[in-house]
């Protein structure tokens, strides 16, 4: 499954992180890493982006890069 | 000594750094990029100078803000780090703590919001974590100023006596450490030769860092073998070597963390955060707040506060010029020096201290929106309607403030985090059509359209918005092609704005809008007036057609036929328009000496003048913040053309096209 499906206020592990150049970088530096616990705590009022809480802090990153991240249960 | 602030966005570092340096700070740029440079002297220290960096994540050559925080730790080299760490998020910000320690420079870790952390049942064992990562931790409070000058202290004592940081060994025994290693062993020369830490060059180059491999300059045998160690390891721990790059850091921080950090139960700060955010970002209600705080900051600057500051002193100066008017008179000064005084230099700096107040309250309230953090909020809510002009939701409030001034707005593009961004919104801001603009539209329209009034002005507003879209989707074909900056944002917890911040912040933008306006708005008014006063044989005109000026005009006329305004006193008006676009009004009034506008326009043509005024050029305070906010003249100079140029073909697509109903 991807990041992208996972329904607000459900947590999961992330297995993969996709996509390339400066994005994925991006993503990675901000903890988005295997084995890291997410929990998907909001979508903005337009649907997009998402809000995810991660690490005790809560990041914001677009419903299509979310779509690059593999999650699974824990 | 030189000492560099470095920490990651929304950790208290201005905070700390005004606490440090009290009004000692002055604001540069670094060279070659738009980032400001804060520099200030240390207070109490004798010698100390500390060096605010911008906020990062990271240390990878993707932004400019990296970029510049890199070249300067490697460049400059510093006496010493001091690295503001946000206790409350320790993990992430330990990130860039462990690329800083591989810098080979002094280091000290200011471990900022320590009683947030402790109010909340936390705790973090400062000695054992400063042990784990092999150098001093100092516990502050930046908002509450406690802890600061232990900081300073430290870090004092610390440069001086040349402690580099302990630990630079972040992996245990296994595939990631030996690869680090060996490629550690191949480049040490290369890396010495091009004065970098070899540390710091082996993970970057593991991580694929164009700059550094360019500066490593390596030998083909050389990169051969580092790449085979790296694919080696990529198969040992199944990550390729970015994600293992990262893995490691976080690994060795997760374990640093479960030595030293209690960590709080859910802490009160973001149990407030996420109520005020069922509010701020709800389905429902997220974008009607943005509405009505947008539009309570538009009441407040261009009605109220902002108003009654202008109102004030344009009386102030009034009355100064009523005075020297009165004066000079009776002297029996010279007429034309007289009038210099008068109508030149009152004029001019008349013309520059009436934007003063606007961007002291505007700032005032968009300090407030940043140091809270609702403008991550609003980039959140917004991002989606902006990103199908190709820029982040964080645009939005530049663009939002161009219906006001084009002045402010365009300053206000500093804060957006991506370079890209900055620039189109830069080029976009002038099509939201500014409030100066508005007594043209009423004169036209109560002239020409005396029952649909608020039609016309609504419309011109809808049209300029329209334009600026096309112009958006063109140059994101064009100019701005290519893939658009990665929208991965911190939503940090909503803190109380600090009062001295806000302050700093003000008195920033003032200083530098009259630093560098002055100069340019001054000359321009008085080479207006020179220009009004004086005919091609120098002598004072008597009449204004005969004026240099009008001469100007006259030879532009022509150029403006096609689009329905041939005529030399509306070129004429548009000329002085670039100085203050209420100016038109006035021009036109003069030089038409009583008659009526139906004279010189018909329906037609006054549609397709709207237009024009709506797009042509901005006036040259908003041309003097574009030249300083792109870092360049000729950009600048090509703003003013294009804009006239965009103003001219569609003022002349409107006028044909109506010719066909007219």
């Amino acid at each position: 499954m991807t990041l992208d499906r996972l329904s607000v206020g459900n947590t999961a592990v992330i297995t993969r992180v996709g996509g390339e150049g400066a994005l994925r970088c991006r993503l990675l530096d901000m903890g988005l890493i295997p084995k890291t616990r997410v929990c998907v705590t909001k979508v903005a009022p337009l649907g997009d982006p998402i809000e995810l809480r991660l690490r005790d802090y809560s990041l914001s990153i677009r419903l299509e890069d979310a779509r690059q991240i593999e999650v699974s249960d824990i | 000594m030189i000492f560099a602030l470095a920490g990651n966005q929304n950790s208290g570092k201005t905070t700390l750094f005004n606490h440090m340096t009290g009004s000692n700070q002055h604001v540069g740029n670094f060279p070659g990029v738009t980032v400001d440079q804060k520099v200030g002297t240390v207070i109490g220290q004798k010698d100390c100078e500390v060096v605010d960096l911008p906020g990062i994540y990271s240390l990878r050559p993707y932004s400019d803000e990296e970029i510049v925080t890199r070249n300067f730790l490697l460049n400059e080299r510093p006496d010493g780090i001091i690295n503001i760490v946000d206790a409350t998020n320790i993990e992430r910000n330990l990130y860039l703590t462990l690329q800083l320690l591989t810098m080979q420079i002094p280091t000290v870790l200011a471990l900022n919001m320590m009683d947030e952390v402790r109010a909340n049942g936390g705790t973090i064992d400062t000695k054992k974590l400063s042990e784990q990562l092999g150098v001093p931790v100092v516990p502050i409070s930046a908002i509450k100023n406690e802890g600061v000058q232990e900081l300073v202290r430290v870090m004092v004592e610390t440069a001086r006596r040349r402690e580099l940081p302990k630990v630079h060994d972040f992996c245990p025994a296994g595939p990631v450490h030996r690869c680090i290693h060996s490629v550690c062993h191949i480049i040490e020369d290369h890396a010495q030769s091009s004065r970098m830490p070899a540390r710091f060059a082996a993970t970057k180059f593991i991580e694929g860092d164009p700059i550094v491999s360019e500066l490593l300059d390596l030998h083909r045998n050389d990169l051969d073998a580092i790449e085979h160690t790296i694919v080696q390891m990529e198969q040992d721990c199944g990550l390729d070597r970015n994600a293992a790059m990262a893995d490691m850091r976080y690994n060795f921080i997760e374990g640093v963390c479960r030595e030293c950090v209690v960590k709080a139960h859910e802490s009160r700060e973001h149990k407030r955060s996420v109520a005020i955010d069922r509010i701020l970002t709800g389905k429902y209600t997220a974008l009607p707040v943005f509405a009505l705080i947008m539009l309570s900051i538009f009441f407040l600057t261009f009605n109220v506060i902002g108003k009654f500051l202008s109102d004030l002193l344009a009386m102030g100066i009034d009355g100064l010029a009523m005075a020297a008017d009165r004066a000079l008179t009776a002297y029996g000064l010279n007429p034309v020096v007289h009038s210099l005084i008068i109508d030149g230099v009152f004029a001019g700096v008349g013309g520059v201290l009436s934007f003063l107040p606007i961007i002291v309250t505007l700032f005032f309230f968009l300090s407030i929106l940043e140091d809270t953090g609702y403008m991550a909020r609003i980039a959140f809510v917004m991002d989606k309607l902006l990103r199908r002009i190709g820029l982040s939701g964080r645009s939005v409030v530049p663009m939002l403030i161009g219906f006001g001034c084009t002045v402010p707005a365009v300053m206000a593009t500093r804060t957006l985090s991506a370079d890209r961004d900055r620039r189109l919104t830069i080029l976009l801001t002038p099509f939201m059509s500014c409030s100066a603009k508005i007594p043209i539209y009423a004169l036209f329209a109560a002239a020409f359209f005396a029952r649909g009034q608020a039609f016309v002005m609504i419309g011109l507003y809808l049209f300029g918005i329209l334009i600026g879209i096309v112009c958006a989707k063109l140059l994101n074909r064009t100019a701005f092609r290519g893939k658009p900056v990665p929208f991965v944002m911190e939503l940090p917890n909503y803190r109380f704005p600090s009062l001295r911040s806000v302050l700093q912040l003000m008195w920033e933008k003032a200083k530098d809008f009259l630093q560098r306006a002055f100069t340019v708005i001054f000359v321009a008014t008085l080479l207006i007036w020179f220009l009004q006063t004086f005919d091609a044989k120098l002598n004072v005109v008597t009449d204004s057609a005969k004026s240099l000026l009008a001469m100007i005009g006259t030879a532009i006329a022509p150029a403006l036929k096609p689009v329905g305004f041939g005529d030399w006193r509306i070129a004429t008006a548009l000329i002085t328009g670039f100085i203050a676009k209420e100016s038109v009004v006035s021009t036109l009034q003069i030089l038409l000496g009583g008659a009526a506008l139906s004279s010189l326009f018909t329906v037609r043509s006054c549609l397709s003048f709207l237009v024009f005024t709506l797009l042509y050029t901005p006036c040259v305070a908003a041309v003097s913040a574009v030249r300083r906010e792109l870092g360049s003249g000729l950009r600048a100079l090509g703003v003013v053309i294009a804009q006239t140029a965009v103003a001219w073909i569609v003022a002349f697509a409107v006028y044909q096209l109506l010719g066909i109903w007219l």
